[in-house]
C-alpha cells in the first residue's frame, strides 16, 4: 500500500482548516468570562490532548490486527501512530503546563484530573520504544510491543476514570459557562481546531509511513542492484521495518 | 506432566502412535503452582528479598520523612508505596528462572492451554505478596503508624490489600512476561508497571486513608474498592487475551 | 485587540498564549526539518542507486534522445 498518495490533499485540508480555526478563535470567539485572553490555549491544547490520546488508541486497535494477522505491516503502524501520539502528548504536558502558570501561577497543578491522567499516560507509552529497542529478535520485537500497545491502549479510559474519582474537581471550566456548556460561538472554532488537528494527526502519519515504506523499497532495490554485500546490515533498532523482498 | 504421552513406538507408522492426552487446565495450573510455590520455600530468594526491602524501607522513610509516626493520608501513602516498590523486585524475578533454565521451553511442549501458565504465575505471585505483607503490614505498625486500628478496620485494611494484590499480581505476570525477554529487564520492570498501577494506588491510598486516622478509624469507602474490582477485571480480561503471544516460540 | 483585563489574571497574559501556540508550531516545524533530512538522504540515495543501475545495465543509451522516455518495466502498480 503506498501511503503518500493523498498527502498533498491531506496536508492542503488540514492548513485550510487549522488556519481557519485559529483565526475564528482569536477573532470570532468571544473573550471567556473567567480566564479571559489566556483561554485562547485551550483551542490548541485539548484538541491536541483529544487527538494525541484517540491515537494512543489507534495504535492499540493497529497493534490488534497485527497480533492477529502476523502482518508486519500493523506493526508498523501501530509504532508511527504511538510515536506521533507521544510527540503532540509532549506538545499537551507543555501548553497544559504553560495554561496551568497562566491561571493559577503554577508551572504545575494536580488539580486537573485530565492533565494528570495524561501525564500517567505519558510516562507509561515513554517506556515503549526503550522497551522496543531492549529486544533485539525482531519478530519477538513486534509481538511484544504490539501486546503492550493493547494494554496501554486499554489502559487509557481506565486510568482517567481513576484519577476523576481521586479528585473532587472537574477540568475547569473549559466547557463550562454561566449555563455549563461551550458558548455557541466557541463551539465552532472549538469543533474545526479538533478537526484540523485530526487531519493534522493524519497527515504527519502519511508522511512517517511513506517515509518508512520509501526507507525499506530503496534498501530492497540496493539489494536487487547491488547485491547482499552492498546493503548494510540492519543494526539494533527500535523502528519496525517492513520486510525487504 | 506430559510423561503418559509417551509410548514405545510401534513397528507401525506414527498413525499408531497416541495422541497425547490433553491436559485440563486445573491440572496444569495446580503442577506450576505447585512447581512455584516449591521453587520458593526450597531456595526462598523473592519473598525474603521483598520482605527485607519493605522494613528497610520503611526505615528509609523515617528518615526521609523526619517523622516517628505518621497517620491518615501519610500513613496510606507510605505504606502503598512501601508494598509497591517490594512488589517490582518479585515482578521481575517472575519468569527469570524459567526464561534462563529453559522451564519456558518445556511449558511450550507440553500439551496444555498457555493459560495454565499465566494463572499460576499470577497466583503465585499473589501468594508471594501476601507473604510480604504478612512481615510489611506488622512492620509498618510497628515501626511508623501512629494510631493503632481496630480489628474491624484491620478487617477492611485486608480487605483492600487482597484486591490490590490481585491487580498487581495480574499487571506484574504481563510485565513480567514481557520484561523477562528485554536484556533491561530491571529498568524496564517498575517504568512499566508503576504507571499501569497507579489506579490501584489512587485506590488502596484513597481506601486506606480513612482507616489509618489519628481520631480513630473511619470506615472504607466502597466505591473503591469497586475501583480495584474494576481494574482486576479488566486486566484479568487483558492479560487471559494477551497472554499466549508472549509465551510462543 | 487586548481587552484591559479586570480580573485576576496575571497581568501578561498575551504572552502565555503566545507561548503556547508557539510550542504546538514548534513541534510541527521540527516534523518539517526531519522530513527534508529524510527527504535529502532519499535522494541521494536514490541517485546513488541510478548511477549503479546505469553501470550494471548500461547507459541507456538509445533512449536518450528520446524527449519522452518510454518506462523500461511493465506498468508497476
Amino acid at each position: 500500500m503506498l501511503y503518500g498518495t493523498r498527502l498533498r490533499a491531506l496536508s492542503i485540508a488540514t492548513l485550510v482548516t487549522m488556519t481557519a480555526a485559529l483565526a475564528l478563535a482569536f477573532f470570532y470567539a468571544p473573550m471567556d468570562a473567567d480566564q479571559g485572553f489566556m483561554q485562547k490555549i485551550f483551542y490548541i491544547h485539548v484538541p491536541m490532548g483529544i487527538v494525541a490520546l484517540c491515537g494512543f488508541v489507534w495504535g492499540g486497535i493497529n497493534a490488534i490486527q497485527h497480533l492477529r494477522t502476523r502482518d508486519p505491516k500493523y506493526d508498523l503502524r501501530s509504532y508511527v501512530a504511538i510515536h506521533l501520539s507521544l510527540i503532540l502528548g509532549a506538545g499537551v504536558l507543555v501548553t497544559g503546563s504553560i495554561w496551568a502558570k497562566a491561571s493559577w501561577g503554577h508551572w504545575w497543578v494536580w488539580d486537573e484530573p485530565t492533565l494528570v491522567s495524561f501525564l500517567i499516560v505519558f510516562l507509561l507509552y515513554a517506556t515503549y520504544q526503550p522497551m522496543r529497542f531492549s529486544i533485539e529478535d525482531r519478530e519477538k520485537q513486534a509481538r511484544y510491543a504490539s501486546v503492550f500497545a493493547v494494554t496501554a491502549g486499554a489502559f487509557v479510559p481506565l486510568n482517567f476514570i481513576a484519577v476523576r474519582l481521586a479528585q473532587a474537581y472537574t477540568h475547569p471550566r473549559v466547557f463550562a459557562t454561566a449555563d455549563g456548556g461551550l458558548p455557541a460561538k466557541m463551539q465552532l472554532p472549538f469543533y474545526l481546531s479538533f478537526l484540523g488537528m485530526t487531519l493534522l494527526y493524519i497527515t504527519l502519519w502519511r508522511y512517517e509511513m511513506a517515509s518508512k515504506n520509501t526507507s525499506a523499497k530503496l534498501r530492497s532495490l540496493r539489494r536487487k542492484l547491488a547485491g547482499d554485500d552492498a546493503v548494510a546490515p540492519a543494526g539494533r533498532t527500535a523502528a519496525p521495518s517492513l520486510p525487504t523482498t | 506432566m506430559s510423561a503418559r504421552a509417551t509410548e514405545p513406538a510401534s513397528s507401525e507408522s506414527d498413525e499408531a502412535l497416541p495422541e497425547p492426552r490433553y491436559v485440563p487446565l486445573r491440572t496444569a495450573v495446580r503442577a506450576l503452582l505447585r512447581k512455584e510455590l516449591a521453587l520458593e520455600l526450597r531456595a526462598p530468594q523473592a519473598v525474603p528479598a521483598m520482605a527485607l526491602f519493605s522494613v528497610t524501607t520503611l526505615v528509609v522513610f523515617h528518615f526521609a520523612l523526619q517523622r516517628g509516626v505518621v497517620d491518615g493520608d501519610l500513613a496510606s501513602g507510605v505504606l502503598w508505596v512501601t508494598l509497591l516498590f517490594a512488589a517490582m523486585l518479585g515482578i521481575s524475578r517472575l519468569f527469570v528462572a524459567d526464561h534462563e533454565e529453559g522451564g519456558l521451553d518445556g511449558f511450550l511442549l507440553a500439551p496444555t492451554d498457555r493459560t495454565a501458565l499465566l494463572v499460576a504465575k499470577a497466583v503465585g505471585l499473589f501468594a508471594f505478596l501476601v507473604a510480604l505483607e504478612v512481615v510489611a503490614v506488622p512492620a509498618f505498625a510497628l515501626l511508623l503508624l501512629g494510631p493503632s486500628p481496630s480489628l474491624a478496620a484491620y478487617g477492611q485494611l485486608a480487605v483492600l490489600l487482597v484486591l490490590a494484590d490481585a491487580g498487581i499480581a495480574l499487571v506484574g505476570t504481563l510485565v513480567g512476561a514481557i520484561a523477562v525477554q528485554t536484556r533491561t529487564r530491571d529498568l524496564i520492570v517498575p517504568l512499566m508497571a508503576l504507571p499501569l498501577l497507579i489506579p490501584v494506588v489512587i485506590a488502596a491510598a484513597r481506601g486506606t486513608s480513612p482507616l489509618v486516622l489519628q481520631g480513630g478509624s473511619q470506615g472504607l469507602e466502597v466505591r473503591w474498592l469497586f475501583v480495584l474490582g474494576l481494574y482486576d477485571l479488566v486486566f484479568g480480561l487483558l492479560a487471559y487475551a494477551l497472554f499466549d503471544f508472549l509465551i510462543e516460540d | 485587540m487586548i481587552l484591559a483585563q479586570t480580573t485576576n489574571a496575571l497581568p501578561d497574559n498575551t504572552g502565555y498564549v503566545a507561548a503556547a501556540y508557539l510550542v504546538f508550531f514548534a513541534l510541527v516545524l521540527i516534523y518539517v526539518v526531519i522530513m527534508a533530512s529524510k527527504l535529502a538522504r532519499f535522494e541521494r540515495e536514490l541517485t546513488e542507486l541510478n548511477d549503479l543501475a546505469d553501470e550494471r545495465f548500461g547507459a541507456g543509451a538509445p533512449a536518450s534522445r528520446d524527449p519522452a522516455p518510454a518506462p523500461e518495466e511493465p506498468a508497476r502498480r
